[in-house]
């Protein structure tokens, strides 16, 4: 893409990212958006993040990381602890406070390249021990390092500890939370579609052919984790400083990276389009079950579990295998109506993950 | 010096416990490569299991060895019937999948168990009737009970059973065949799909063991025990070799150990993240563990 | 350049590969000129597929040097000696499962370009223009192996003839000087095999390639190799001609006591 054609799009972006921000947290005069419904809007977004940039190293470079919370626990805590112990300082650059102003924005920016900056490093320190090894090491490094984060949360008093980081200020708005999610969409399929994303491919399908052929497999399976980890950072910094006090180790463990690996499993695990669909319906369906889960408590969970198992066993490439939505794809799909193209991909999944 | 072999003693009960279960991680890795993650769960059915049949056998009021004995053998026997199950309904599907479809399945049934379990028991603590007399041995300045005693005569007995099922047994010559290549073995006849399930069986059974014998020492109990308590097991399990019963054992020994000596220093606080830094530290330097061998793929 | 160019283009010296108690290869020495198809056979378990493994750094040998144009690389990893110029074929296609045809050789291309992560991710002019030229050059080696009307099957839907190929179209895209052949032939009819013959030829001369190859088909390893190599037990039994190895004695017990 030319760069003229490319800023036209990314000034596009921040024209309805503008627009809709104003629509779902102020609202044009009598047309507002029910606060409620804004909200699981917003957690969507968050969970799209989470999703897409998990899918960049489950999904496409083939090593299994169980932890993405603990990564979205380091960025969240490292951008709030900005935001809440120098915000004021930042923001009075451009004049204005950490919630209001021009300011505003440079210290939502410094917060996400601390969080994304923090995570990555944490994603370089887990990745380089674990990532020379077969996947399954870094199920098990990834969760414990879950662990390790939320142990160590618990004891720094500056953050709040076992109480949560109630000190938080809520910065993120409906723009910056998409524009996030944007970033990231942007940013995995960029990778996917390149030479890199062949690569990730080639390691994921066979390792020891990857190699002889001249990629540098830790290198890159490094990399695409660090990259991973720096976008969940963000993500982690959206939503701790969303609305009061979510920023708590309670919320961030084990249970938080399953949600997520949910999301992009039945999604399909490797396309960027399962991964936002997965997200999108695993934050809305709680939702709608919320009487459900109030007259049963617990069993939402049970039925998450039981769907996980029998989509392993039943579908395991998800509802869109390894396929991206992309005008391409419709257009050859209504103009050949046979099944050809996208079964051929799918049925592969299934056979090789 | 007392303090020191206090510590010891402690750490001792504590990584016998790890080990228990870590051989169940290392028997079903060796033979299927999968991490059962629901293998901490299943630890977690065990003390669950003997809680209610201990209530059902009207055991709680009165304790009687006779009587730990019977619900520590009905726990481990309903265990091993859960591990076949659990095998034979969610693994034996995928078992031709890629390892990554395996690993989330069992991801899946760990928190089937741990959810179901909040749901069926309840997600408050219980607590597990007192089944036998509590004592105190004082050697010189240190102090054991009863329970612990048990729990680590209890190890040692189960890792020589196990030595001697593997090395010296029939079905333990098929399960050494099924882990060293599951094709071939069933090409030379072997019933692979019952040595895995025997290996689930087993697995299960001494988890469940580990279960009761930990709620006889603390008997608070809930569905989420396992969960912590499985993950430092299989832990345990890497750091000794994963696929030997003797690492197993070491393993979950120097982790209770290391766990203990740290509760007694001033980062007390730290103690559930030492396994895991633990793990890290064995992946750099030496990732075939303990007892490990470092497994060529073969080209 | 003070130093003269090494007599050949690979120096194997005296190595010898042990896995616990066994030793799968002993003191074997190669000698590669450059542009020369070399042939290494033995029977089965002979130990020619563990030299490849070293030549290619997935094992490292226990004892010895590997010299690739005077170059030591003995302990290399595997994607340092692709970098240096040697590529492999495998004996069991690996080829990637999920990709198409054309897929898989762009990914071999992967090792020559010169954008970075960043390039990719922001999408700059470099990242494009390198992948329209990799996506010529592969689509101009597949046409070389006439898959160029394939390139866009799964690579695994290929007949088995036609995955042998693409795995030497997809080890070429690396540009190798070195190729590593590891039974090509396996599984070709007759007339394939004879097809690969011609193929190899060419590609040698084309790309002016070294070949070095194993194989078990005699046709394949006698037509085409000027200098064959003999291996057995671990241990290099005879060095030579096509004509002189068939003559020669220790080589036909080796073959006959296989049988």
């Amino acid at each position: 893409m030319p760069v003229g054609r490319k800023l036209f799009f990314i000034t596009l972006a921040i024209v309805a990212l503008a627009v809709l921000d104003q629509l779902f947290e102020r609202g044009f005069g009598d047309l507002r958006i029910n606060p409620y419904y804004a909200r699981i809007v917003s957690l969507a977004g968050i969970n799209i993040t989470l999703a897409v940039s998990l899918t960049l190293i489950n999904g496409l470079a083939g090593q299994f990381s169980i932890g993405h919370a603990g990564f979205m626990a380091v960025g969240g805590y490292a951008g709030t602890y900005l935001t809440v112990y120098h915000g004021a300082a930042i923001a009075s650059f451009l004049g204005g406070t950490p919630l209001e102003g021009p300011g505003s924005v440079l210290v939502m920016i410094a917060s996400l390249a601390v969080a994304a900056c923090a995570a990555g490093l944490a994603g370089l320190v887990v990745g380089i021990p674990s990532l020379r090894l077969r996947g399954d090491y870094l199920a098990i490094v990834t969760l414990g390092f879950g662990e390790i984060i939320r142990v160590i949360i618990l004891n720094i008093p500056a953050v709040g500890g076992a109480t949560g980081f109630t000190a938080a200020l809520p910065i993120t708005s409906f723009f910056w939370i998409f524009g996030v999610a944007l970033l990231t969409i942007v940013v995995v399929r960029n990778i996917a579609t390149s030479t890199f994303g062949r690569a990730l491919g080639a390691i994921r399908t066979d390792e020891i052919a990857a190699e002889a052929m001249g990629i540098q497999t830790t290198r890159y399976k490094v990399a695409a984790f660090v990259i991973s980890s720096a976008l969940a950072g963000m993500a982690g910094a959206l939503w701790g400083q969303l609305f009061a006090n979510p920023l708590n180790p309670q919320n961030l463990n084990f249970v938080k990276s399953i949600e997520v690996i949910i999301m992009i499993v039945l999604g399909g695990l490797g396309s960027i389009t399962g991964a936002v669909l997965g997200a999108t319906t695993l934050t809305v369906l709680p939702e709608a079950l919320r009487t459900f889960d109030q007259q049963f408590p617990g069993l939402r969970m049970v039925l998450y579990a039981l769907l996980l198992i029998l989509l392993m066993i039943y579908r395991p490439q998800g509802i869109m295998g390894r396929r991206e939505l992309s005008f391409a794809w419709l257009r050859r799909s209504t103009r050949d109506d046979g099944p050809a193209a996208p079964a051929a991909g799918a049925g592969k999944d299934a056979a090789d993950g | 010096m007392e303090t020191l072999l206090q510590q010891i003693i402690n750490g001792l009960s504590l990584g016998a416990i790890y080990a228990l279960i870590a051989l169940g991680y290392t028997m079903v890795y060796g033979v299927l490569r999968l991490i059962n993650f629901a293998h901490g769960d299943v630890y977690m059915l065990g003390a669950f299991s003997g809680y209610y049949l201990a209530h059902a056998l009207g055991l709680d009021g009165n304790p009687s060895v006779l009587g730990a004995i019977v619900v520590t053998i009905g726990a481990m026997a309903f265990c091993a019937i859960v591990g076949m199950l659990i095998e034979r309904f969610a693994y034996k599907p995928v078992r031709h999948h890629p390892r990554l479809t395996a690993l989330i399945t069992a991801i899946g049934v760990s928190l089937l168990l741990e959810y179901g379990g909040q749901v069926v028991f309840g997600a408050t603590p219980r607590f597990f009737p007192q089944m036998i007399e509590s004592r105190t041995y004082a050697l010189g300045g240190v102090q054991i009970t009863n329970q612990n005693l048990l729990i680590i005569l209890v190890a040692v007995v189960v890792m020589f059973g196990l030595e001697f099922i593997v090395h010296r047994t029939r079905i333990g010559k098929a399960m050494r065949a099924t882990s060293y290549n599951l094709q071939v073995a069933k090409l030379m006849g072997i019933n692979t799909d019952r040595v895995i399930a025997f290996t689930f069986a087993l697995g299960s059974a001494l988890a469940a063991a580990g279960g009761v014998l930990v709620a006889l020492a603390i008997p608070r109990i809930d569905p989420l025990m396992g969960l912590m308590t499985g993950l430092k097991a299989f832990v345990a399990a890497v750091l000794g070799g994963i696929g030997s019963i003797p690492g197993a054992m070491v393993g979950g020994v120097l982790i209770g150990l290391m766990e203990t000596g740290l509760s007694a220093t001033a980062y007390s606080t730290y103690r559930d993240a030492v396994a895991f830094g633990v793990l890290i530290l064995i992946l750099v330097v030496r990732p075939a563990g303990i007892f490990g061998s470092t497994a060529v793929e073969k080209v | 350049m003070a130093e003269p160019a090494p007599a050949y283009l690979l120096d194997v010296r005296n190595v010898s590969k042990r896995f616990g108690g066994l030793t799968a290869v002993r003191n074997v020495s190669l000698q590669v000129p450059a542009g020369t198809v070399y042939g290494l056979i033995g029977p089965n378990g002979a130990g020619k597929t563990t030299v490849f493994n070293l030549l290619t750094g997935v094992y490292a040998p226990t004892d010895g040097q590997i010299l690739f144009d005077g170059t030591p690389i003995h302990g290399r990893r595997p994607h340092q000696i692709a970098r240096y110029g040697i590529t492999r074929t495998f004996q069991n296609i690996r080829l990637f499962s999920d990709m198409t045809v054309l897929e898989n050789v762009m990914t071999a291309h992967h090792l020559r370009t010169a954008q970075n992560i960043f390039d990719a991710i922001v999408g700059t002019g470099r990242s494009h223009r390198e992948e329209r030229e990799m996506r010529e050059r592969a689509m101009h080696l597949l046409s070389i192996f006439g898959l160029a009307g394939l390139a866009d099957e799964p690579a695994t839907s290929l007949p088995y003839g036609s995955q042998r190929r693409l795995e030497i179209a997809r080890a070429l895209a690396t540009r190798p000087r070195l190729l590593l052949l590891d039974e090509p032939a396996a599984g070709m009819n007759p007339q394939e095999a004879v097809g690969l013959m011609d193929t190899i030829r060419w590609i040698r001369d084309e790309f002016s390639l070294t070949v070095l190859l194993v194989e078990h088909n005699m046709k394949v390893v006698m037509g085409i190799c000027e200098t064959i190599q003999v291996i057995d037990h671990g241990e290099s039994i005879a060095t030579g001609t096509p004509a002189e190895i068939q003559s020669n004695p220790r080589v036909i017990e080796a073959y006959l006591g296989a049988c």
